[in-house]
């Protein structure tokens, strides 16, 4: 199978590969993926409480080359995006970007599982301070 | 000596023709074109000598008896087309039953799977650990209406050879046909259908440095004389087995391949399997949680099968491929989400079986690309593992298995 150079470049030279502390404030994780399904990607976003902007992105994936691109390439959409915004990314548009073939689909759709199951813990461990956060600053 | 890129590391895939079997074969596309079945002018039994000689050669490396139990088809995938449904048709009166491994290629499979549809019943065999077979496993499996047993003789995937003796032993003795697929195995290790009790054996040439588009059906004609129906149809070519116009320079090829494979075949297995070890420890000594596929002493000296846990077979190839080419049992390199069905078979875990890599040593393999091999592969397994969230968990101490996961 051939690859697109896009895929291959966030293959080789992926974009933040890493991995916060899980209890860092403003630290949304989503692990999606089963071992035995041959795809898990664990997807990290840092959010500042005040602006409730994604400052930073890593993610680490267990997975075939498209899968990496994906997750990889999720990582940089993130970065500066505000947490509503996040959530509209859609796996059809990491599709599009790596053009991804068919049987590639459910890498894609697994990195939008990863963003929003991110965004998900997020939102269950850091809502309320984000909002203590903006009455503080009202 | 300088690399010289990409290597080639799948040679259970293919192999290249060797040139003294190209060599062999020239002749026949110009000057000695002739048709083997024309009996009536020199061009005819200039060809037909051809193919008589070649028939010969690879009767020998098989062990046959007589010549005229090779019959030519256009590959291993043909072959045992031939054979599972020849056997099938022939013999169905006598009964609809056939016993095969959970191993087996898939042209294998597939047939099985034909077979089932059209009412055949098929058991299939489990394997242990190291890929091996039981004999008595499969006995037990024999019924009233088993008609035959197939069994490949070496895995296209882990190497392992089966005690194909012992099963050809027991096939006698319960009046069972038996055939072997050998398209592996072939000018690899010593193949003897007399010794063996192998009454049908699935053989091709470009496994052993000859053409693609041959092969051979070896179709025993005494104790017992096996008779199978053909599937093509026409002018009755190859004991009215297989009608077609022989491919004459590639039969020729075929033949000088088996031969050459004959000559070499000790020597050349023990430095493959010199090398094969090399790798084997190049790779098992630097990188932790690495383990062997199939068998560790029964295998074919060019295969190495290794799974390299917390990371993806094809993100490995695809480490590699700009420079080795390798094949791996893992779903992403085929459309199916399935992993390697042999790597499962043998009892690994779904996600090891997602991580095999095969290599596939071959008579131009060199001691400087093995070592090159070795070190490139533990160097992207272990960046592959600095990206892995499995591997993560794994050094936090997270027991991987008791976790749930959400499988899509």
């Amino acid at each position: 199978m051939a690859y697109s150079d896009k895929v291959i470049d966030h293959y080789n030279n992926p974009r933040n590969v890493g991995s916060f502390l899980k209890d860092t404030a403003g630290v949304g994780t989503g692990l999606v993926g089963a071992p035995e399904c041959g795809d898990v990607m664990k997807l990290q976003i840092k959010v500042n409480l005040e602006t409730g902007v994604i400052e930073d992105a890593k993610f680490k994936t267990f997975g075939c080359g498209s899968a990496i691109a994906s997750s990889s390439l999720a990582t940089e959409w993130l970065k500066g995006r505000t947490v509503d915004d996040a959530a509209k990314i859609k796996n059809t548009d990491i599709v599009n970007e790596l053009k991804l073939p068919p049987v590639k689909i459910h890498c894609s759709v697994l990195a939008e599982d990863a963003i929003k199951a991110a965004l998900q813990d997020y939102r269950e461990k850091w809502a309320k301070a984000e909002a203590s956060a903006d009455m503080g600053a009202s | 000596m300088a690399l010289k890129f990409p290597i080639f590391m799948d040679s259970q895939s293919t192999t290249a023709v060797d040139p003294r079997v190209l060599e062999a074969m020239i002749p026949y596309f110009t000057e000695k074109f002739g048709h083997a079945a024309s009996r009536n002018h020199p061009f005819g039994w200039e060809a037909e000598a051809a193919v008589d000689k070649a028939r010969a050669q690879v009767a020998k490396q098989i062990g046959a008896r007589d010549p005229k139990e090779v019959v030519f088809t256009s590959g291993g995938t043909e072959s045992i087309n031939l054979a599972l449904k020849g056997v099938a048709e022939m013999y169905r009166e006598k009964g609809t039953h056939i016993v095969a491994t959970t191993i087996e290629q898939r042209a294998t499979m597939d047939v099985c799977k034909r077979l089932e549809r059209q009412g055949f019943e098929i058991t299939y065999v489990s394997v242990g650990h190291d890929g091996l077979v039981d004999p008595e496993a499969i006995r037990k499996a024999l019924t009233p209406k088993t008609i035959l047993i197939s069994v490949m003789f070496a895995n296209n995937e882990i190497g392992t050879i089966q005690p194909i003796g012992e099963i050809g032993k027991l096939a006698k003795e319960h009046g069972v046909l038996f055939h072997t697929d050998a398209t592996q195995a072939l000018g690899k290790t010593v193949i003897d259908v007399e010794a063996m009790g192998i009454d049908l054996l699935s053989a091709t040439a470009h496994l052993i440095y000859g053409p693609k588009g041959i092969g051979a059906l070896y179709v025993r004609r005494k104790n017992p004389r096996v008779r199978i129906a053909a599937m093509m149809d026409g002018g009755g070519h190859e004991r009215g087995m297989r009608s077609g116009t022989v491919p004459v320079p590639l039969v020729v090829g075929f033949g000088r391949a088996a031969e050459l494979s004959g000559e070499v075949m000790a020597e050349e297995s023990k430095r493959l399997a010199a090398l094969r070890d090399r790798l084997q420890d190049l790779i098992l000594s630097k990188v932790d949680e690495a383990y062997l596929n199939g068998h560790p002493d029964r295998r074919l000296a060019h295969n190495l099968n290794v799974s390299f846990a917390y990371v993806e077979g094809e993100s490995v190839l695809m480490g590699l491929n700009k420079d080795v080419a390798l094949s791996s049992g893992s779903a992403c390199t085929s459309a199916t989400l399935e992993p390697s069905y042999v790597i499962s078979a043998l009892g690994v875990d779904a996600e090891l079986a997602h991580s095999s890599i095969r290599f596939g040593l071959h008579r131009f393999t060199t001691e400087e690309e093995v070592d090159f091999v070795g070190k490139r592969t533990v160097e992207v397994v272990q960046r592959l593992r600095e990206m892995s969230p499995l591997y993560e968990m794994a050094k936090e101490g997270v027991d991987l298995k008791a976790l749930h996961w959400k499988a899509e």
